[in-house]
């Protein structure tokens, strides 16, 4: 079998059928589980590694990579919280947060297509930098966020019940989806992961579409450092740590090749609340008093999760280069 | 239908092109036409230009002088998607589509349909089918590309031209990993082609496609035009002789420096029988004996490196036996075969023979370090002297031993590429190219030192692309015709036109007729 | 046969010249940095500046010195940091006596020392591992443990502080040789142990790199994997090895850390410590491509990083502008490097 449709399989069904297996333990093993405040509370904190991973998920779908989401989720965070005590505070923080990502995106699209250096370095440094302007901006401390402007609602309201966080993410990723799949700069997104220089002989605008990849990514870390800061009423210089790595993780997990070329964001998605679940699942273990699972077994669980998915990856890579293409 | 002599004016003209890389000369006033609904094939050996031609063609080299006129007017294009957009389009011997995107995306991307600014899937997918199905094609254009045969992704290829709307399109070795089936399947579609109206320039070595589907046939060689004429006009033979410079009549005179055959042969050193390997090695055969130089003759694409690879333990074998010094030999890892007393020089240096950032003496100590290291530590002195007599015995040009092997000409790299495996006292020798890239006077210098290695009683297998290295230098000759070894020849009978044939059509034959 | 023509067999030896010429060109920067700050910080001239200095370099280089070793191979290991807290975690956890109180107390220590140090290194042997057996991109497999290795290290310790008052462990990162009885304030006050651990580290490394085999093979598959493998080079069992060196040093980092500290703290040890080595390897001059490597020159390229950031705290710009122009002259390193190759 060709390694596209059984890394999509696997992964992308198989991710569906972990999660699916999960929340039926969860609800079978915990009361309140499925309860509204559980999925509430997940739905409003997942929101942000949502937003984050949809961006790392174009980006590494361009078979590049983006280490400076989590210092821009930080710089967003504390752009906003400064920014929301502005008449339409809410709105003025969002723009701010936003903008700040788009900036940071920018100067990473910029290194990257212009100076040609290695996606990897490039964005190593942004993300120092990133969280340079973070801390100066905030002056080494949280940014209270205003209250009274109605910023926090939007991080901590629901709309119909649900939270407004999840509402935004949900949009996004429509959106995402509608970009990736019905439009010609989301398909050539994945033209370019496939294959770079057949892209650019075949007459596609390889660097421009790069570019606004890394915007992207960096403009959504912006709106998911806007409901951080919303969330828990400031904003916060030193978040953000190591969220680059669990959008990493999340986006493979998915089954989006980290060589670049293939991926969903739906799988995306999936992989994003896989991942966060396992985080809730050990907290209601606890709870139960049974096991004591801290909550430091999480990185392991992630890592662990990350290595069987990448040798997994590489085994189908392997096997497809052996018996198929010549 | 065969396209006759047109009186009306060629699609393609290229008049007196020029072009030099750096002042050495790559085209000398070549010349192409191609007319209307033709089918023209081009074909030269490597450095013959032909390569040239098309990137200027195509955009992606500017000419130094010459003029091109395309469909009645001059033409100029600045890139591939440029000369794409004007009519002409490029298949290349590497499908250079994207292998995870579907059929559909790989035709239409680049112009696609759309419908309230979102892209119509319906539509593109009925574009692609309607395409497809006018080469008899009927798959499922949703699926991933690499889904689908080679044959199948370069019809993709062709059809994504053909969508584009191109008038010529140019066919760089596109059957190279196609079977016989996939092939006709191919040339059926360059029969529609040529029916419409689209003319194919088809660049192949494998001569007896060009047979099959062409119709005039031009000839490269050192960067000029050297024949035109209509395939029918023109026999295989006379093909091959026009390819590499030589009058099939001839005798050939001694044109390098490797004298007679060796003296002192000895027992078999190397054997291996039925090799298969990967997608080029099919069925090949043959032995090197000590103090012998055997060559391997064949054209490109027949083989021959992918098999010195798999004897030398670079690349996995399927099916086959090797024996060395008449012992069972099976490497897995070039140490292996380097351990038994196998060196190997490949065939681009650059590539896979020099690190070009470490010196003379590095290069060429290399592969003998291990041997002059004690408890970890490298003996300078040891090496020194090491390299010292190398240089000397060899001749090497450079400033110093520790001169970064990348400022050495081709010649003297080659040498210390040589020296590296003559430092280790390797038994068998297998050399790719030995004299490519490099000039004349060094050329002599390397097949004397080449010579001299059989006398001193090492094997060696020599893989040339050069008719009279094959022929002077080897006491036997291998001929290889698409991965199979279909000829043995021995000195005496190696002559050019039996050595040729055989490349030709694949058995040893009694000198050719002159063809009249 | 032609005669061979050598110019001068008996000059001086001079391998690579281009990581020369860049370790120059570094050297350079770090002397036009130090004149600079001579003439306009206060009191820079002082041992205690070189003290300060010196000792909060040191780890950055022991790790930059690992992965200055694995870059020469063209890969990268990010798993440093989470590394080094493995081996802050795991040490304490010894000669603290935990699991098993070793009686005699100089015993214990060194058995934690050493076993913390192997720990980490058949950490990095695992990187290795994953890179060769599988062929994954060194960037990935190296993502595995900055994920899961410092998970790790909070596990075995619940997250929890480990604070100690040991002299005789904690002379690793606090102590000093050769220091005088009467020290002034700015005075000299001897060499810190840490400082001599890093040169002696990257004297063997830079030695190594030179003159032994296995320097030589590094420098061989990163530059032209192909070929050293077509030549007999063992690529795989080197790369192995360079990735367990690199965690190694990770773990001896991580000693010096915990010894400065006082205690272990699994959650902060190594805490971007990966970004600081690669950045010191990068601006040291040797090329992220591999091939080309310099020990001397990431120990350089540290000191201009560390005397960046002093000069401009000295003078009173924020720490995090600092941050700024770190990442700035990250770019602009690369960047030179590339356009020096093209």
């Amino acid at each position: 079998m060709k390694k596209s449709s059984l890394v999509s399989f696997l992964s992308g069904q198989g991710v569906l059928i972990a999660l699916a297996a999960l929340i039926l333990f969860g609800w079978l093993r915990y009361d309140h589980f499925l309860g509204l405040f559980n999925i509430s509370s997940v739905l409003r904190y997942q929101s942000m590694s949502a937003l984050v991973a949809l961006g790392m998920c174009f980006v590494i779908m361009t078979g590049g990579i983006d280490l400076s989401v989590g210092a821009t989720v930080a710089f967003g965070s504390v752009v906003a919280a400064m920014l929301s005590p502005l008449p339409y505070g809410m709105l003025a923080g969002a723009a701010g947060g936003i903008a700040a990502g788009l900036v940071v995106g920018a100067l990473n699209g910029i290194i990257i297509v212009k100076l040609r250096i290695l996606p990897f370095i490039t964005t190593l440094a942004t993300m120092l930098a990133a969280y340079g302007a973070a801390l100066l901006l905030a002056q080494d401390q949280s940014v209270s966020a205003s209250y009274d402007s109605g910023f926090t609602d939007l991080g901590q309201g629901d709309i119909f019940n649900i939270p407004i966080p999840a509402l935004i993410a949900g949009v996004a990723y429509v959106i995402g989806s509608v970009v990736l799949n019905f439009t010609s700069a989301g398909r050539t997104v994945l033209a370019i992961g496939g294959n770079e220089d057949a892209s650019r002989l075949m007459g596609l605008p390889v660097d421009r579409v790069k570019f606004f990849t890394y915007v992207i990514s960096g403009g959504l870390a912006g709106l998911a450092g806007v409901i951080l800061a919303s969330q828990y009423g400031a904003g916060q210089p030193t978040e953000g740590v190591g969220w680059e790595l669990v959008a990493i993780a999340s986006v493979v997990v998915g089954g989006t090749l980290l060589t670049g070329g293939l991926g969903s964001v739906g799988a995306t998605l999936a992989g994003v609340m896989l991942l966060g679940l396992i985080f809730n699942v050990l907290n209601f273990e606890n709870g139960r008093g049974f096991i004591s699972l801290s909550a430091y077994w999480q990185s392991v669980i992630r890592g662990a999760f990350l290595l069987v998915v990448v040798i997994m990856q590489s085994q189908l890579t392997d096997r497809a280069d052996r018996e198929g293409a010549p | 239908m065969a396209a006759t002599e047109s009186t009306a004016s060629p699609l393609l003209s290229m008049r007196a092109i020029s072009k030099a890389f750096g002042g050495i000369p790559a085209l000398s006033a070549a010349t192409l036409d191609v007319a209307v609904g033709e089918v023209h094939a081009l074909i030269g050996q490597n450095g013959a230009g032909k390569s040239t031609m098309i990137k200027i063609l195509t955009g992606y080299v500017a000419r130094d002088a010459g003029e091109i006129v395309f469909d009645g007017g001059p033409f100029e294009a600045s890139s591939p998607q440029d000369a794409q957009a004007k009519g002409i389009s490029t298949i290349y011997q590497e499908i250079n589509l994207v292998p995870y995107r579907s059929i559909t995306e790989n035709i239409c991307l680049g112009r696609e349909s759309r419908r309230f600014g979102l892209l119509d899937w319906a539509a593109m997918h009925n574009e692609a089918r309607a395409l497809l199905s006018r080469f008899k094609i009927d798959v499922d254009v949703r699926r991933p590309l690499m889904r689908f045969s080679t044959a199948t992704q370069q019809m993709v290829a062709i059809a994504r031209a053909i969508g584009f709307k191109a008038k010529l399109v140019i066919m760089d070795e596109p059957t190279s990993s196609l079977d016989e089936r996939e092939v006709n399947v191919l040339f059926d579609v360059i029969r529609q082609l040529r029916r419409s109206g689209v003319s194919v320039v088809f660049v192949s070595h494998k001569l007896d496609e060009l047979y099959a589907v062409c119709d005039r046939v031009t000839i490269m060689r050192d960067g000029r035009t050297v024949r035109t004429s209509e395939m029918k006009d023109v026999s295989k033979v006379e093909l091959v002789a026009s390819m590499l410079g030589r009058d099939v009549a001839q005798v050939a005179k001694s044109a390098t420096a490797f004298g007679g055959p060796s003296t002192h042969i000895g027992a078999t050193t190397l054997e291996a029988s039925h090799l298969s390997a990967g997608h080029k090695v099919h069925d090949v055969s043959f032995s090197v004996r000590k103090g012998e130089i055997v060559g391997f003759a064949g054209l490109l694409g027949s083989g021959r490196t992918e098999t010195a690879r798999v004897v030398f333990g670079a690349d996995p074998v399927r099916s086959g036996a090797l024996t060395f010094d008449g012992a069972s030999f099976a490497p897995r890892q070039p140490e292996d075969a380097i351990g038994r007393g196998v060196g190997f020089a490949s065939e681009d240096r650059k590539l896979e023979g020099i690190i070009p950032d470490m010196s003379v003496a590095e290069n060429l100590t290399l592969a003998l370090l291990p041997q002059l290291t004690r408890a970890g530590v490298i003996d300078a002195a040891r090496q020194r002297a090491v390299v010292l007599k190398f240089i000397a015995s060899l001749g090497v040009k450079c400033s110093s031993p520790d001169q970064p092997i990348r400022e050495l000409s081709g010649g003297n790299q080659q040498k210390v590429l040589l020296a590296r495996w003559l430092a280790m006292g390797s038994k068998l020798l297998i050399l790719d190219e030995p004299t490519r890239g490099i000039d004349v006077g060094a050329k002599a210098e390397i097949q004397r030192i080449i010579k001299q290695l059989a006398e001193d009683g090492l094997g060696v297998l020599m893989i040339s692309s050069e008719l009279e290295e094959i022929i002077e230098g080897s006491d036997r000759v291998f001929v290889l015709r698409e991965g199979r070894s279909v000829a043995e020849l021995p000195h005496g009978e190696a002559s050019e036109a039996a050595v040729m044939a055989a490349m030709a059509h694949g058995e040893a034959q009694p000198a050719e007729q002159e063809h009249a | 046969m032609a005669q061979a023509e050598i110019a001068n067999p008996g000059v001086s030896r001079r391998r690579d010249w281009r990581p020369f010429l860049s370790r120059y060109a570094t050297l350079g920067a770090l002397i036009a940095l130090i004149l600079f700050n001579l003439a306009i910080t206060n009191n820079f001239a002082s041992w205690r500046t070189l003290d300060v200095n010196l000792t909060q370099v040191a780890s950055i280089v022991i790790v930059g010195v690992g992965m200055t070793l694995v870059i020469a191979t063209g890969g990268i290991d990010l798993s440093v940091g989470s590394l080094m807290a493995i081996a802050g975690a795991l040490a304490p956890i010894i000669f603290l006596g935990k699991i098993y109180k070793i009686p005699e107390i100089h015993l214990a220590v060194a058995v934690a020392m050493v076993v913390s140090i192997l720990v980490a290194g058949a950490f990095g042997w695992f990187n290795g591992w994953l890179i060769t057996r599988f062929r994954i991109q060194p960037i990935i497999a190296t993502l595995v443990l900055f994920i899961a290795g410092r998970g790790i290290a909070q596990v075995s310790t619940n997250g929890n502080l480990q604070p100690f008052k040991l002299d005789e462990f904690q002379w690793i990162g606090l102590g000093r040789i050769f220091a005088p009885g009467n020290p002034t304030a700015n005075g000299f006050k001897g060499i810190p142990d840490q400082v001599l651990v890093m040169v002696v580290i990257v004297a063997l490394a830079a030695w190594a790199l030179n003159r032994s085999l296995f320097g030589r093979q590094i420098l061989a598959i990163g530059g032209n994997e192909r070929a050293a493998r077509l030549a007999g080079v063992p690529v795989a069992t080197v790369k192995r090895w360079v990735y367990c060196i690199s965690g190694l040093c990770a773990g001896v980092a991580g000693l010096v850390h915990i010894a400065i500290n006082s205690s272990s703290d699994a959650n902060l040890v190594g805490m971007g410590m990966e970004l600081d080595a690669i950045a010191a390897v990068a601006v040291g001059g040797t090329l992220l491509s591999g091939g080309r490597a310099t020990v001397t020159g990431t120990l350089i390229g540290a000191l201009i990083i560390q005397l960046v950031r002093y000069t401009l705290l000295a003078n009173g710009v924020p720490d995090d502008a600092a941050r700024l122009v770190k990442a700035a002259l990250i770019i602009g390193a690369v960047w030179l490097q590339r356009r020096g190759k093209a």
